[in-house]
């Protein structure tokens, strides 16, 4: 079976991530799956096992301040290089913005194909994507080249398949257009223990309603009880609640965790963006009216100071 | 500095857009028309720039006839003149050749500096800024919160999921931004009368050497097989809380599994 080349995503803190999990199972039902780690001096090393126990067959490591120290230009020659020699079946990245970054890129120097947001990928190539706020399911295909796709967090089911991957190194040729965007500084920022929003099982919102930053935890009280990440509504963020990248929606990160829940959300179509293809979602809202309620799979109407607390202390007593 | 802003016409993301049935596009007959938001915020970007250092701005759109509503709205903002690229064989052309058209566009117009809004809402693909970049050779400096210009030298702070970055670049550059940049102005009634007497050039196909088969459908690199409605959600239990609320919530949760 032919290979199929897994664009690997890893967190200096939590390493490789959910998606790239996803990523690999998926790519076993395509063919041969291979990961390919591109990333600072040791990042290989340091996946590998990772890899090898979601199925990847080999790794191919780029690695170095060459391929870390600029804005993906770099990765995705050293990518579109490994593309012409190995001839994949199909090219899988993250829908994340490193991830479409290296596809559109590799997509130019290929002269192929793209397809980004992708939910679902057939063996024959036949993508499954949502449009427009959720409310339209496309069926799309490469039409030149091979499938070079970007698969929205979330989308598939990691299952564990393990295997004993070769490595092997990349030899990296970068000329001066690669060097062109350097990163000049890096800033992580405190996160705590609560996992990344857009690969979360479950994920807890607040809204405008909330009222102030103070009282946002509660939101994170609920969120940390359940295990989720937190997130906000964009109103919620511009009356400066809650940091810009926790912002869930058409102008923020897309979300389509097992379980949603909106606090003080209500429910704009921007919003439903980001979060309507969540599995199950759950609201409260003092106002009966509010469209998140045409979504709701269970509604509280009702004060969400009385209710969130509530909330929580029931979990804490089942715990 | 010669500054190109990029602007693209999108379906309101407030009302019900749709895909044609005929020929699997978006319907942008039918649907109120916009400027992508984050354009607005790319243009206040180029103004605020050329108000600090002097420099001209000129709006680049790609799109059909209609698109040119946007561009005199978005040279009342303030811009100096607009391009516009109209050709009918453009319809259905996919991300990888608008790139091409847009990339051609700009090699004619020798901008220091590009700049275009993170992702368009009716695509919302974040796909065009690498690849203009990647054609013409620059750099590509994207999803900045924050731009700072010092002569050449152009620095851009962009969030990341594990905080932020500061990335540097020379110009000629491409830089994309969020709408956590700037606040937009509104168009004043003077910026509202100027624009109309503001120079738009339109270019075609012909203009710019790209024969009409390497665009369009013809030259699409992918395709939409099919597209269908979601069915809507339905909304399922709602409770009115009477002082149980969060306990109810919480057995629902349990039922679930999610407690
Ligand atoms: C181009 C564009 C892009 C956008 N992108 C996004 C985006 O990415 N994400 C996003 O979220 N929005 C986005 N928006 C904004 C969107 O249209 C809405 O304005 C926004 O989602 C509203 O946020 P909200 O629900 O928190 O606030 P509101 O609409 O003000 O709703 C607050 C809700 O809280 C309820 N409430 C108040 N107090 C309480 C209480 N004590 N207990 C219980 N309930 C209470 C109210 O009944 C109300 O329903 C975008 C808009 C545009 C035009
Ligand atoms: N047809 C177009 N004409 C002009 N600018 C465009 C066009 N398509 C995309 N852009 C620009 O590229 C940005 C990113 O778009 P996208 O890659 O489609 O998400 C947009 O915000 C615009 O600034």
């Amino acid at each position: 079976m032919a290979e199929v080349l897994v664009v690997v995503e890893a967190t200096r803190e939590f390493g490789v991530k959910k998606v790239t999990l996803e990523l690999l199972t998926l790519a076993r039902e395509i063919g041969t799956p291979s990961a390919v780690v591109l990333g600072g001096a040791g990042a290989a090393d340091a996946l590998g096992e990772k890899l090898g126990e979601y199925g990847a067959q080999k790794i191919y490591a780029a690695e170095g301040d060459d391929i870390d120290g600029y804005l993906v230009a770099p990765k995705a020659t050293v990518l579109a290089e490994l593309v012409k020699r190995v001839q994949p079946a199909a090219v899988l990245l993250a829908s994340s913005q490193e991830g479409k970054e290296i596809a559109t890129r590799l997509a130019v120097k290929l002269d192929n194909g793209i397809l980004t947001d992708v939910v679902g990928l057939a063996p024959d190539g036949t993508a499954t994507q949502v449009a427009f706020a959720g409310s339209t399911i496309v069926k799309s295909t490469v039409t030149r080249g091979l499938p070079l796709v970007t698969l929205r967090p979330n989308s598939v089911q990691p299952a564990p398949a393990p295997a004993t991957p070769s490595v092997e190194r990349l030899d990296v040729q970068l000329g001066d257009a690669d060097k062109l965007a350097r990163v000049v500084d890096r800033v992580a920022e405190q996160k705590g223990t609560r996992p990344e929003l857009t690969e979360a099982s479950i994920v807890v919102s607040g809204g405008r309603g909330v009222g102030n930053a103070d009282n946002f935890k509660l939101v994170e009280e609920l969120a940390d009880l359940l295990g989720g990440a937190v997130g906000a509504s964009r109103a919620a963020v511009d009356s400066g609640f809650y940091p810009h990248q926790f912002q869930v929606g058409q102008t923020g990160k897309t979300v389509s965790p097992q379980l949603y829940v909106a606090l003080g959300i209500s429910g704009a179509i921007q919003h439903r963006a980001g979060m309507q293809t969540s599995k199950t979602i759950v609201a409260v809202n003092k106002d009966a009216e509010a469209p998140i309620f045409e979504l709701a799979d269970f509604g509280v109407v009702g004060d969400l100071f009385k209710v969130v607390p509530q909330a929580a202390d029931e979990v804490r007593k089942r715990k | 500095m010669n500054i190109v802003v990029l602007v693209k016409q999108v379906p309101d993301s407030g009302a019900e857009r749709n895909l044609r049935s005929d020929d699997n596009t978006v319907d942008r007959g039918s649907a109120n028309n916009v400027i992508n938001e984050m354009d607005e915020y790319a243009i206040e970007e180029a103004l605020r720039i050329k108000e600090a250092h002097g420099a001209e701005v000129t709006i680049l759109t790609m799109g059909p006839d209609r698109a040119a509503e946007s561009i005199r709205k978005a040279l009342s903002m303030g811009p100096d003149k607009a391009v516009h690229v109209l050709d009918d064989a453009l319809h259905g052309s996919c991300a990888v050749t608008t790139s091409k058209v847009l990339a051609a566009a700009l090699a004619t117009l020798n901008a220091d500096l590009v700049i275009c809004g993170a992702e368009s809402t009716d695509g919302r693909v974040q796909v065009m800024p690498h690849m203009l970049a990647e054609r013409l050779g620059i750099a590509a400096l994207t999803g900045a919160r924050k731009l700072t210009v010092d002569g050449s030298t152009l620095t851009v702070e962009r969030q990341t999921e594990e905080g932020y970055e500061v990335v540097s670049a020379a110009t000629p550059a491409i830089v994309s931004v969020w709408d956590t940049i700037n606040e937009p102005r509104y168009p004043s009634f003077k910026g509202i009368m100027a624009a109309k007497k503001k120079p738009v050039q339109t270019l075609s196909l012909a203009d710019l050497g790209v024969a009409p088969t390497e665009v369009g459908f013809d030259g699409a690199t992918s395709a939409v097989l099919e597209h269908t409605k979601r069915p809507p959600r339905s909304g399922g239990q709602k409770i009115t809380d009477e002082g149980e609320g969060g306990v109810k919530l919480v057995e629902f949760l349990a039922s679930e599994k999610f407690v």
